[in-house]
């Protein structure tokens, strides 16, 4: 009995008629992707995309080169030498993230005792050759002009929970 | 054709030569649109069965994508593989692409629009794709890779087997109609059933053999679930492998326009060709030709639809499913079907 109703399975193409069936059904439903490049998902507050150095109100640079983000990469993507400016101050010469080698872990904005170097929101910044992504101090301080405001809206809605 | 170029004061060769060469025109042109749009349209269809979108952005709703596509491949650099037979290489593609449109050469538009309306119309459709496959193996072979020359292995074999049961399943289709003319066989469905449904396919004895002719089909042009020539989990991209720029995208036209082949000749033996479903007098006020691109457009809708429902067959599956299950029961059909006419003295 089985076997003829196997048999009958088979040659009616029972088992396809049923899958057509449940991807006509697929096929009418709404998408359930979003129509990415003009709608975009919304992203959490400690989202880790493009790194940025930020600037304090006043215009100074936060970053005081302590080199801890350096020391905990471990991606070995940051490099960082200093000396102190005429003020005294201690300040970065140079900061270079490599953003081929970055994982974004995030580690360099934890291990940040000023808050300076943060990992911002955006996520659309490949390029077409390799060399623009070796990110320098001046890059990263224009990242940290151009996303200020919404890096500082995502540290400030993040800081209860730290 | 020949006589409106006669009227333009031709001699009737020069006439019959000019006409020729604009019909080939009028058909190829917009074969390589279609074939263009229908890419597309497989996308776009893909995705709305995976709830994707599919290509939006280039050209309103995305409709330019595969001309994009298409230009993109044309900029690229042709490589052809130092170890590779080098003549053979670039002409593989010509092949899989100039027999994939010599076959619409005896395809019916309408009633009596047809490039050359030859008695064996069946049977020259049926020599030139097995001459498809040509394409494919010599593109195999000429790589000189284990890849391609895999996928041409399987190629080979799949064709050859499945064009065993479609060859068996036109002798049914050319016996009921009693003729090989691809005309002839559309119009032997007008009125077939109860006097008014023009197709075989609602015929009880060859609605079974029009759903093996379908499979079969899929089989023959390699698309989804028989894929196995350009398997891309198991072999890159087949015989395709090797290829780039130009040569990629003539394999690309001919694999689509052999779909597209496929559908119409679905289309044409099954489900009535250019008539409309119904033989009622009203119907016919649509012209012929845009019922056989409706049929042809539903046929691609089903490819699709398998394509995105079925996953591909195990090799020894799919030779199982040749062999040991189409052939016999294709052969049996055509035992049923001729002594079916037999009975009934359709011979007589």
């Amino acid at each position: 009995m089985t076997t003829i109703a196997h048999l009958i399975k088979t040659f009616t193409l029972w088992e396809f008629v049923k899958a057509h069936w449940l991807t006509l059904q697929y096929f009418f439903k709404p998408k359930a992707t979003i129509n990415y490049p003009f709608e975009k998902n919304p992203l959490s507050p400690r989202f880790r995309g493009e790194h940025a150095l930020r600037r304090y109100p006043n215009g100074e640079e936060r970053c005081i080169a302590c080199k801890l983000c350096e020391a905990v990469c471990p991606a070995l993507a940051i490099t960082i030498e200093s000396e102190p400016r005429e003020d005294g101050s201690r300040r970065t010469t140079r900061y270079d993230i490599d953003m081929t080698k970055c994982i974004y872990c995030g580690f360099c904005q934890e291990a940040c005792p000023v808050d300076a170097i943060v990992e911002g929101p955006n996520l659309e910044f490949a390029t077409e050759t390799r060399e623009e992504l070796f990110y320098d101090k001046a890059k990263l301080l224009d990242n940290g002009a151009k996303w200020e405001r919404a890096i500082a809206a995502n540290l400030a809605a993040d800081a209860p929970y730290r | 054709m020949t006589s409106f170029f006669q009227t333009l004061g031709m001699s009737y060769e020069a006439a019959w030569f000019t006409a020729t060469i604009a019909g080939i025109l009028l058909i190829a042109l917009p074969l390589m649109l279609a074939v263009a749009l229908i890419i597309y349209a497989e996308r776009k269809l893909w995705a709305a069965f995976a709830l994707r979108r599919g290509p939006n952005v280039v050209g309103p709703f995305g409709v330019l994508q595969s001309f994009a596509d298409g230009l993109k491949v044309f900029l690229q650099e042709t490589i052809i593989p130092s170890a590779s037979n080098r003549g053979l290489f670039l002409i593989a593609p010509i092949i899989t692409f100039t027999v994939a449109l010599m076959a619409w050469a005896v395809i019916p538009f309408a009633d009596g629009v047809v490039l050359s309306n030859i008695n064996v119309g069946l049977l020259y459709i049926l020599a030139i794709s097995s001459l498809g496959v040509y394409g494919v193996v010599i593109a195999g072979w000429a790589s000189n890779s284990k890849y391609p020359f895999y996928s041409a292995m399987r190629a080979a074999a799949q064709m050859i087997s499945y064009e065993v049961s479609i060859g068996f399943i036109l002798i049914c289709i050319v016996l009921w109609a009693g003729t090989f003319n691809v005309g002839g066989i559309v119009e032997g469905q007008r009125g077939h059933i109860f006097g008014f449904i023009n197709a075989y396919a609602f015929n009880p004895l060859l609605f079974p053999i029009a759903i093996m002719f379908l499979i079969s089909s899929m089989a023959e042009t390699a698309r989804a679930p028989f894929d196995l020539t350009e398997a891309e989990s198991e072999l890159v991209a087949g015989y395709q492998t090797e290829y780039s720029s130009m040569a990629f995208a003539l394999f690309w036209l001919g694999e689509y326009a052999n779909v597209l082949l496929m559908c119409a000749l679905n289309a044409i033996l099954f489900w009535g060709g250019y008539l409309p479903p119904v033989d009622w007098a009203p119907l016919y006020a649509v012209p012929g030709i845009i019922w056989f691109f409706v049929k042809i457009l539903l046929m691609f809708f089903v490819f699709a639809w398998v394509k995105a429902t079925v996953p591909r067959y195990r090799y020894d599956q799919l030779m199982r499913l040749g062999w040991k299950i189409f052939l016999p029961i294709s052969l049996f059909w055509v035992f049923l079907v001729s002594g079916y006419l037999m009975f009934t003295g359709h011979f007589a």
